[in-house]
Order: C-alpha cells, then structure tokens, then sequence
C-alpha cells in the first residue's frame, strides 16, 4: 500500500513538472517566438525603453531558456532575487515568481486569497455532496417516486441556472430586499467563524446548487445500478435492516465513481470559483487570476495557473488512494 | 458427481438415509400465485404452486429457464419487493406461520435465521468490498447479539466446518481472492450462520466446474445431517437433484408438472415434460451418433401462457390427450402414492408410452 501511494505521488510530481514547462514555455518562449517581448508585457502599459531594459535584466530575460527556466525552478524550492541593480526585490520559497503591477511575489498573492477560495470550495463542496448523494440516494430507492420527480426537476434547473444568475438573485434578496445579511463580504475564520459562515453561505448555496444536480444524478444512477446487483439481494437475503443494505451494501460501491468526480470538481474549485468568487466579490484565486489576465500580469496567472494543476493532480492522487481504501479489488496486492 | 453424465434410468436417490418423516412439514407452500405487472402486460410467473419440505428432506425443483424457479425462492425468502408491481397470493408456511400476510419486518427476522438462501454465482452474490469474514460476521450478528470476536470465531469455525483450509487467515481476504469453490463453500457458511431450518439453494452448483459440484452437494448433504435442516434446491441439471433429493418438483410455466418422490419422477416419469427434460440429458455412454434429444419449440411467454396444458404446444402426444388439453389446465392429480401427474393423456396411456417409447430412447 505505502508502495503503491509512494508510486502515485511520484506520478503527480512528475505531471506536475509537465505542466511547470508547458506553462514556462507558453508564457515566456511563445511569446518572444511571436516576436512580443515579455518584458513590454511585464512592464506594464508604454514603457520607455529603460524600464524595458531594466525589466529585461531583472528577470533573466537575457538568458536562454534553459538558464530561466532552472532559475524558475530552483526559485520554487530556494528562492530567488529579482535584481536589476538598484532595484532588487526578494523573491523567498516558493517562489512562483515576481509581480510587477503589485510589486510583491506571486506567491503571497495566492496566500492571500487562498483562505477565501479554500472557505468557499470546501464549504460548498460538503454541501452538494452531503445534500446531492442523500437525495440522491432517496431518488434511487423511490424511483419514479413524487420525491424523485421533483428532484429530477429541481436538477435540471440546477445546472440551467447560471451563477451569476442565481447568484446576483440571492444577492438581491437576502442583501437588498430582507436585509438578512447585510454586505456580504469575505470575513477571516480566524478573526470570527461566525461571520465567517455566515457571510458564505449565500456563495455556498449558489456554488452548490451547481454540483448538487450533477451529484444527485450521479448517484441516483449509480446507486440504481448497484440495487440491482446480485451482493445487494445477498444482503437482503441475510436479514440485514433496509437501512443497512441501502446505506452499507449498496451505497459504498455506488460511491465509487463519485469520489473520482468530487475529487476532480474539487481540485478545479481550488483553482478557483471565478464566476462565484466575481459575483460576490471575494478576493480569491479565480478573482486574481481573472485580474492577473486582465492587466496581462504573466508572473501571476502562470503562478495561478500552476498552483491550480498542483491542486487539481492532488486531488487525482487523493482519488486513487482513497479508490484503494474503498474497493479492495483494486488495492496492489 | 457422476449423475449428470450417466444413466437417469434408474437414478440413485439420496444417499443420506431419510430421517422419519415428522408428519408436519417445515415448509408447506400452498397455490402459491406470483404476478408482476410490467408494461407489456401481467407476468405470471408462479401460477398456483403447491409442494412441502419436512425437516431433514430435500425437495428438488427442476425445469428450464423461465419456469418460475427462482421467483418461488425469491417469494419464500420474501425478497419480491412488493408493491405496485409485484402481487402474491396464496400461502408459504414456515413452521405453520404464513410469509405471505406476515408483515415485512417479520420476516426479515426470519430470512437468515430460520431461512437462509445461497445463490447461483458466489461472485456476484458476495459483496465485493467486504472481506468473507466480515460478511459472515454479519449475517451472523443481525440475528445474534453477541460481540463482535465471538462473531469471528464463530465465522472462523463456520468456514472450518465447509471445508476451507486454513480459516481463521482466509477470514480477512475479499471474495475475489478465493477460487469458484471457495466462494461458493464460503456462501454457504454465510447461509448456515445461524443454523437455518429451511436452506434454499438456487442453482448452488452451476457456476461451478464438476469436481467441485461434487464436492458442494456432499458438504449440503453433510450439513443437512448435522442441522437437520429441510433444503429446496434449484436447479436445471437433473444429475444434481437426482443425486441429492428426496422428492422432485418439475415445473413449467410456473405450474406444477409433476411431483413427488426421486424414485417416481425419474424412473417412473409419467409427464411428456418431464420425459423431453430426461431425454436431453447428455451422457457419455451413448453414441456418438446419436443427436441430442431436445424438446421442439421454447418455453412459453409468462404474459400469454397457453391456455389448458401449458406444455401442449410442444408436447409430442397432445393429439392422444384429447381437445381439452388446449381448453382444461389438468389438475396435479395423485397417479400413484405420493406421486402427481398433471396432464390429460389416461394413466394407462401415460405408462405404456414410457415404457414403448421413453425407456427406450433414454
């Protein structure tokens, strides 16, 4: 088992150090290739040529490839210093390099806002999955039920419904019209888990309303289909409670190909809920990254954009690992 | 287990010596009814189906795919989901209490304690996730308050007693790492956990290769003398009933063709199903030449069963049984003791088509 997990994590820091050089290459070779200088980019809107100069020196630009991208890499793991003479900055572990337009390095960014995408990911994500697998678990076992029907219905607008859609409407009615949460803003854990709570839940509710109809659907399939096996009338044949065949013998196989997409649809949510995260206006990495494309601030959307590959092929090891744990025919033997 | 590749003529009964017939039978399944309602029409899957099990005696239900096998176990056992689709009427008597108007919760505190089931496909039949051991722990414990190292224990003595070597280390290993057998050995310790009184097996054998066959039919036999418990066996393979049972049930279109004792059925066959079953028997020790026996055409659609003999349209001597074979169902009527026939041809008739032309071609 240590093996195969060893194994996996090996595979994810391999994928990811694919991703480090598909991302180096498309924002600092293919742009110099297309003949846009990266510094021009970098040094924000008509800059005079020394500040190009300066920009061009203070990121290495002047190196092949090869010297920026081991200076890259070797940053993540021991820091690096931007230095163009009289202005050096600090770049400490991990860097994921420099931006310019906030002058800070990308990674305390993404420190910054990731609290609030961590907050709204993992609260709206033990939502659609508590509330998607419970009912759809009742839709399974009352098929063709009235429950069903107006679970099936409620679905489909579910994933009709867009974002900012439902999310401007709830806005309306809890913030503007009931004065239920007067405001709503991003509040630390730390300074107050009340607030804090209180202040997501109309994210939550929106974010999840997204999910919870792909996870009500998923598993009322797969559970639909598990009812109908063979281990499952086994169960039944025992004299165990309906309770216990339902939610033992037939709901852990039917989990297995939902933990593959939560995993999935977690590792993206901590890339960042852009369109959420927009609506409500929480600072978190979809918001910075979303900025970072709009200011062209490429140190920021390649941090962004491999900080979300880490999570995302987190995520996928995390799926084969628990796969392990939840059907022992897969486990390495 | 020679039976299925050798003579049926005179098949040897069960072995084991028949305790005295208790008089009252555990089970007593009388006109037992299943329907289902699908779409495309009522199913009538078990049409006024009666037969009993006394203790320690195995009754053997035979008869092709379709002929309502499975559905009568599954309607012992009650695990037809009732409701809109399904209805069942008629009586099933364990121990003289009837399952049919018993309430749901009742008798899921029987299934697995005083009725226990074991299924055709040990593989599928055993949840794949959960290791052996701890899914006998729990057939054992639903109906045993005991903790959960004496539920081990007794898992571990359980798979000792069927024959699996080494149990207390197999006890932690998952369904798909034991052999065909094994698992099979393994179902039926889960099955017998609780000491059942009445054991159903559905098609045990057929999943299996022959050798092992064997050796699950003897290990039946052998915990049918240790529990005394009364056994139905499924099954199309009439070398396996033939070899284990001590009355035979042959079913077509979810009625009663024939019954009653091993000897009478097989050596004595007096139904023209009954005989098309034991002429398409393979066997070695005849001819190479010799084509196969089938019976003509495939068993009826359960929507639209034939009305009168439901066998009729395939039976190769309806036109000596008379018109009202296609209008009358015959009754299951006593042909001799302990031995019904239900068809319409004349005893007389019935015995010297068997002898003239049956015997001979078996």
């Amino acid at each position: 088992m240590a093996r195969f997990i060893l194994g996996r994590l090996i595979g994810g820091i391999v994928i990811l150090w694919l991703v480090s050089v598909l991302a180096f290459v498309l924002f600092f070779v293919v742009p110099k290739a297309l003949g846009n200088n990266p510094a021009v980019l970098f040094a924000g809107r008509s800059p005079d040529p020394a500040t190009i100069a300066g920009v061009t020196r203070k990121l290495g630009l002047d190196r092949s490839y090869v010297d920026q991208y081991w200076d890259f890499l070797r940053g993540v793991f021991v820091g690096r210093h931007f230095d163009s003479g009289s202005d050096r900055s600090w770049c400490p572990a991990p860097c994921l390099g420099y931006s310019f337009r906030n002058d800070q390095p990308v990674w305390s960014e993404i420190v910054d806002a990731l609290p609030v995408t961590a907050s709204l990911s993992i609260g709206a994500a033990v939502l659609f999955l508590v509330v998607g697998v419970s009912t759809g678990v009742i839709s399974a076992v009352r098929r063709g039920g009235l429950f069903d029907r107006i679970a099936a219905a409620v679905s489909l607008a579910g994933v009709s419904l867009p974002v900012y859609f439902t999310g401007l409407l709830l806005l309306l009615l809890v913030s503007y019209k009931w004065h239920i949460i007067d405001n709503v803003h991003y509040v630390d854990f730390t300074h107050n888990p009340a607030l804090w709570a209180w202040n997501l839940i109309p994210a939550w509710l929106v974010l999840s309303l997204l999910y919870t109809a792909n996870y009500q659907r998923l598993t009322r399939a797969s559970m639909i289909e598990t009812l109908g096996e063979d281990y499952v009338r086994t169960a039944r044949a025992k004299g165990l409670r309906e309770r216990t065949v339902i939610g033992k013998h037939a709901l852990r196989p039917a989990l297995t190909p939902i933990v593959t997409i939560f995993g999935l649809d977690l590792g993206v949510l901590f890339g960042g809920a852009i369109l959420t995260e927009h609506t409500f206006g929480f600072r978190g990495l979809g918001a910075i990254s979303i900025d970072a494309v709009n200011t062209q601030d490429l140190p920021v959307t390649m941090g962004v954009t491999l900080f979300a590959a880490f999570f995302i092929i987190l995520a996928n090891v995390l799926v084969d690992v628990t796969y392990a744990f939840i059907d022992p025919r897969v486990r390495p033997s | 287990m020679t039976d299925t590749t050798s003579t049926t003529e005179a098949p040897t009964p069960a072995t084991a010596p028949a305790p005295a017939p208790s008089g009252t039978p555990f089970l007593e399944v009388r006109d037992l009814t299943v329907s289902f309602r699908t779409d495309d029409g009522v199913v009538h899957a078990v049409d006024r189906l009666s037969f009993s099990v006394e203790r320690g005696r195995t009754l053997g239900i035979v008869g092709e795919s379709g002929s309502g096998k499975s559905v009568t176990s599954l309607a012992i056992m009650g695990l037809h989901r009732r409701g809109r689709r399904v209805s069942i009427a008629g009586e099933i008597r364990l121990d003289g209490e009837d399952l049919v108007t018993a309430p749901a919760e009742r008798v899921r505190g029987l299934r697995g304690r005083r009725m226990a089931m074991i299924f055709q496909d040990p593989l599928s039949s055993m949840h794949p996730q959960f290791t052996v051991g701890d899914q006998i722990v729990e057939a054992y414990r639903v109906h045993n308050r005991v903790s959960k190292a004496a539920a081990r224990r007794r898992a571990t003595e359980l798979l000792d007693l069927v024959g699996i070597p080494e149990p207390a280390r197999r006890l932690d290993d998952y369904p798909h790492q034991f052999s065909g057998g094994m698992r099979q050995r393994a179902m039926i310790a889960m099955a017998v956990s609780c000491n059942p009184e009445l054991l159903i097996a559905d098609e045990p054998t057929t999943a299996l290769d022959v050798t092992v066959q064997a050796q699950i039919l003897d290990l039946m036999r052998e915990l049918q003398k240790e529990f005394n418990s009364a056994i139905v066996i499924i099954t199309h393979e009439l070398g396996v009933v033939a070899e284990i049972s001590h009355d035979i049930l042959v079913m077509y279109a979810g009625q009663a063709m024939e019954y009653g004792g091993v000897e009478e059925v097989f050596a004595h066959a007096e139904h023209p199903y009954t005989w098309g079953l034991l002429q398409s028997i393979t066997r070695l020790d005849r001819q190479l030449e010799t084509t196969l026996r089938t019976i003509p055409g495939s068993p009826p659609s359960l929507i639209n069963v034939p009305p009168g003999c439901p066998f009729h349209p395939r039976c190769t001597y309806r036109e000596l049984a008379g018109p009202a074979t296609s209008t009358t169902r015959p009754p299951l009527a006593e042909t001799s003791p302990g031995h019904r026939v239900a068809c319409h041809l004349p005893v007389a008739e019935r015995r010297r088509l068997l002898r003239e032309e049956v015997l001979p071609t078996l």
